[in-house]
């Protein structure tokens, strides 16, 4: 599951200030290959404003960054290349059909048309969706709708893939199916990195990392967490850290 | 480039699933096209005048036959005495009296000149010399035909006036216009879309779920708006009056009173767009397009509506702006009284109880 | 308190509520259980009276929630889904105006918010749109409680707002409970769940179950087993395979696997496990939450419509 020796994300020392706020305060972290990572923290402790900065959407004050091997002030556009991103707020355009929102993004990430029909292919039936590939996005329930943006998001074989809230409002068993597609990509030598308000789901990650007023409090897996916090769930050592 | 492709694809979809998009897109400039493409004209048609004959000889006769069937002129009426021009002028019976000298025919054979005056009502300064401009080539057409042969034929003094505004100054056109398409701006937009805006971030439906009677969340909404119009309507005024030295002829009192209707009638306009949309921009969007661009081309402020054809003077005639420019002029310039504006300020009252009858039907005290 | 009656509501073709029936108690702290698209929005608008029913009747307080909205509006206090207060307004200009238009006054009833109230205090002259998440859902508490409400409605006041925020949120809720104002709250959250005095779990329309949370985990017809591993997931995969099972999940460190009452034992399950893999399980018997509870409700509801 994870391999040690090759971190695909480094951070060292990063700074983000807007004017005097100081969003990221001196973050330092790796990132392995095949890690599922955990990213917590309260609403505005600076989780936002670091993942931007990944993913290549943001720069960062100060600081060495690199993720999936590219340096984040200048290889930005290669980071983008090879990464994919999900969120709740957005994933894909409601009044396009499934199959245009793939081709859609399939070839924003430069995939050859045989790649992309062929794993398009195996993604629908996977998920079992090849009888809706025509329809619009705005018509399918929630569920399929995040399952099926997730898929999109790593169809062009990225090395990491960033999640943000990808599970919001959505019913459990949704959830938990979402979760086993989590684990499909890890299998496959992809890179998860998470962010999520559902502590249950903070212990499906490798290593969580917990975020506080721009700072990051905590680093380690949930188990050692738990006992360092004396703790029996990821819930009670959040609330004891981030109080 | 196969990503530019992609994304340009992708535009033209959401383009073409968005039916506002496409309206928007092709709807509007083609309504622009052919109303501006009508609307813009500098002919004249039908216009209503009166013709005052001192003469009354062969010669006047037929300048008078020649002019009332251009097809530019209608007569309207004939006026009882010199003392009844002003009172056709300000009741808006006349736009023009082309008064023939005595002597006429004498005068153009024998002396080789003849004199017209023809005073124009230059409320309306554009429209007032266009008149003029056909008259006079009405004029010498007439001569040219009755004096064929001769090297040296006669000619037609006009003596022209400009009523209500001798010196065409354009203020005394555009003042009245303005604070019509102002008000309309202020009044009927902004409270469209301050309502609008409730509704899109939610806060109307914390405000339905409250005590609040819908009659007190609109009549919040519109007191604000109301006092900044009529600050505003006052400020155009003063700076009309005293820095452009329009005049006011007829009374303040009056005038002060349509503007207060005009205000009123553009507030309840638009709470009753806001009744029909659930979003800040289709609210600006109905008000510009529908309240805009009506208020400057369809009220008569820039070009006359008599000149339009026929199917946009009916849709001239629904516009409020229409009515209370003609109320201006007329109270402004001319110095008519309640006695001549009272249909047009009747109708601005029914256009008022109308939009407040409607907007209380589609009031929703629920969200849907 | 609040009886609801074969409350349908449809919009175009997809159904919301599916003839919804709820009794809810005076003073009752009252959970509405469910993921996005259960109906909980809508029957709360419907009871705020800003939607009408397609059928069935709905009371609050004894008023119709058609016939009496304007009663109903002066005695509820209404957080709806997203955040509803005016941005450009400081937090006291916000408390000032609801507290006016339900003409009342702040000093009046300050007792009710005071505990909340202290805590975004030292924002009081910053908008509202500058404070953060968990503020923001106590300033928005504050105003729907600021006229003494017989019944508060909020309508996922949690969702989106962090672990710890999410909990002091419900401390205060429980603490209004003592004022006894009846709360009814909807939140996707299961483990929130067992906070309520009674819950009602809400899926596409249907109430699968209403009960005190601690009535329906022991109502828990099947056997659940606690399954430990170091590899979760396959471990998963192999448990899939035992024959007749009724569901495995992951939840969080470990698996929650459900079988048909008494058709294993602990013994069995682990020597299959042992049978099939080499993979070191821990496996107990254990009691079920309300999450457990929600997927077998699920299953057995996907069950009867297919």
């Amino acid at each position: 599951m994870q391999n040690r020796t090759e971190p695909v994300i480094i951070v060292k020392n990063m700074v983000k200030k807007f004017g005097d706020f100081v969003a990221n305060d001196n973050l330092n972290f790796e990132v392995y290959q095949g890690e599922i990572f955990g990213f917590l923290g309260a609403n505005g402790a600076g989780k936002t404003t670091a993942i931007r900065i990944l993913c290549g959407l943001s720069s960062p004050t100060s600081g060495k960054m690199r993720v999936a091997g590219y340096d984040v002030y200048h290889q930005a556009e290669l980071i983008k290349q090879n990464i994919g991103y999900m969120s709740q707020k957005f994933s894909l355009y409601e009044d396009l059909t499934v199959y245009e929102n793939i081709r859609f993004y399939g070839s924003i990430y430069k995939m050859k048309t045989s790649e992309r029909k062929a794993r398009t292919e195996e993604m629908l039936k996977k998920l079992g969706l090849t009888a809706y590939e025509n329809r619009r996005i705005g018509d399918l329930p929630l569920g399929w709708k995040q399952k099926l943006a997730f898929s999109i998001a790593i169809l062009h074989n990225p090395k990491i893939v960033f999640l943000d809230e990808p599970t919001g409002g959505v019913d459990p068993i949704t959830r938990r199916q979402f979760w086993n597609l989590i684990y499909e990509a890890v299998e496959k030598g992809i890179t998860v990195f998470v962010t999520t308000h559902y502590m249950d789901e903070a212990e499906y990650c490798d290593r969580v990392s917990i975020m506080a007023e721009g700072k990051i409090v905590a680093l380690d897996t949930p188990i050692n967490l738990k006992k360092s916090y004396n703790a029996s769930n990821m819930d009670e050592v959040f609330l004891k850290i981030a109080r | 480039m196969n990503r530019f492709r992609a994304f340009l694809k992708k535009e033209f979809y959401h383009i073409f699933r968005d039916p506002r998009t496409l309206i928007i897109l092709f709807g509007i400039p083609i309504a622009q096209l052919l109303l501006f493409g009508y609307v813009m004209t500098n002919e004249i048609r039908d216009v209503k005048i009166a013709i005052v004959d001192h003469s009354r000889d062969d010669l006047s006769k037929r300048l008078t036959q020649k002019i009332l069937s251009s097809g530019f002129f209608k007569l309207a009426t004939v006026p009882a005495s010199e003392d009844d021009y002003e009172r056709l002028f300000k009741s808006n019976k006349i736009k023009e009296i082309i008064i023939i000298e005595n002597d006429f025919a004498f005068h153009l054979i024998n002396k080789g000149k003849a004199e017209i005056q023809v005073i124009a009502d230059a409320s309306d300064p554009n429209t007032a010399q266009l008149l003029v401009n056909y008259t006079t080539a009405i004029a010498n057409d007439f001569v040219k035909d009755e004096f064929l042969k001769g090297q040296n034929p006669p000619g037609i003094n006009i003596k022209s006036r400009m009523l209500f505004n001798e010196n065409l100054r354009d203020a005394y056109n555009f003042i009245p216009g303005l604070i019509a398409v102002i008000l309309m701006l202020i009044s009927a937009m902004m409270t469209a879309i301050t309502i609008a805006r409730e509704k899109e971030t939610g806060t109307m439906e914390v405000l339905l779920a409250s005590p609040l009677k819908p009659i007190q969340i609109i009549l919040g909404k519109v007191t604000p708006y109301m006092i900044l119009s009529i600050i505003n309507a006052l400020m155009i005024l003063v700076i009309g009056i005293f820095i452009f030295k329009v005049p006011v002829i007829g009374s303040l009192a009056l005038l002060l009173g349509e503007i207060l209707l005009y205000i009123f009638l553009a507030l309840t306009l638009g709470i009753m767009i806001s009744t029909f949309v659930s979003t800040q921009l289709t609210a600006l969007a109905i008000s510009g397009f529908a309240l805009m661009l009506p208020s400057i081309l369809l009220s008569g402020f820039i070009f006359p509506i008599k000149n339009m054809p026929v199917p946009l003077q009916y849709l001239a005639n629904l516009m409020p702006p229409r009515w209370f420019v003609e109320i201006n002029r007329t109270v402004m310039l001319k110095g008519g009284g309640l006695d001549v504006v009272w249909p047009n300020t009747l109708i601005l009252l029914g256009m008022s109880v109308l939009f407040i009858l409607i907007s209380i039907k589609k009031f929703k005290i629920r969200l849907q | 308190m609040i009886e609801i009656k074969n409350i349908h509501k449809q919009y175009g073709e997809t159904v919301a509520l599916q003839k919804i029936n709820l009794a809810i108690n005076k003073g009752e702290l009252f959970g509405l259980i469910g993921p996005d698209g259960a109906g909980k929005s809508s029957l709360m608008r419907i009871l705020m009276s800003l939607y009408l029913p397609d059928q069935g009747t709905a009371t609050m307080s004894g008023f119709d929630v058609v016939k009496d909205y304007r009663k109903i509006r002066q005695i509820t206090g209404y957080m709806p889904g997203k955040f509803s207060l005016y941005p450009d307004l400081t937090v006291e200009e916000n408390l000032n105006f609801f507290a006016a238009v339900f003409g009342t006054t702040i000093q009046e009833n300050y007792y009710l918010i005071k505990e909340i109230y202290t805590q975004i205090e030292p924002f009081k002259n910053r908008r509202a749109s500058k404070l953060s998440g968990g503020m923001k859902q106590k300033l928005a508490l504050c105003c729907a409680l600021i006229h003494k409400p017989e019944i508060l409605i909020l309508d996922e006041p949690t969702t989106g707002v962090d672990a710890v925020s999410r909990k002091e949120f419900w401390e205060m809720l429980k603490r209004l409970k003592s004022l006894d104002i009846t709360i009814l709250v909807s939140t996707p959250y299961m483990d929130e769940a067992s906070l309520c005095d009674r819950i009602a779990l809400m899926q596409q329309g249907n109430i699968l179950a209403v009960d005190t949370p601690r009535a329906l985990t022991a109502s828990f017809a099947e056997d659940l087993w606690i399954v430990s591993s170091n590899e979760i997931y396959a471990t998963a995969r192999i448990l899939e395979k035992l024959p007749s099972i009724i569901s495995v999940n992951s939840f969080g460190q470990a698996l929650h696997l459900v079988t048909r009452k008494d058709e294993y034992t602990g013994e069995s399950i682990q020597r299959f496990l042992s049978d099939n893999s080499e993979i070191n399980t821990t496996i107990e018997k254990s009691g079920a939450t309300i999450e457990d509870v929600f997927i077998l409700l699920m299953n057995d509801q996907n069950a009867k419509s297919n």
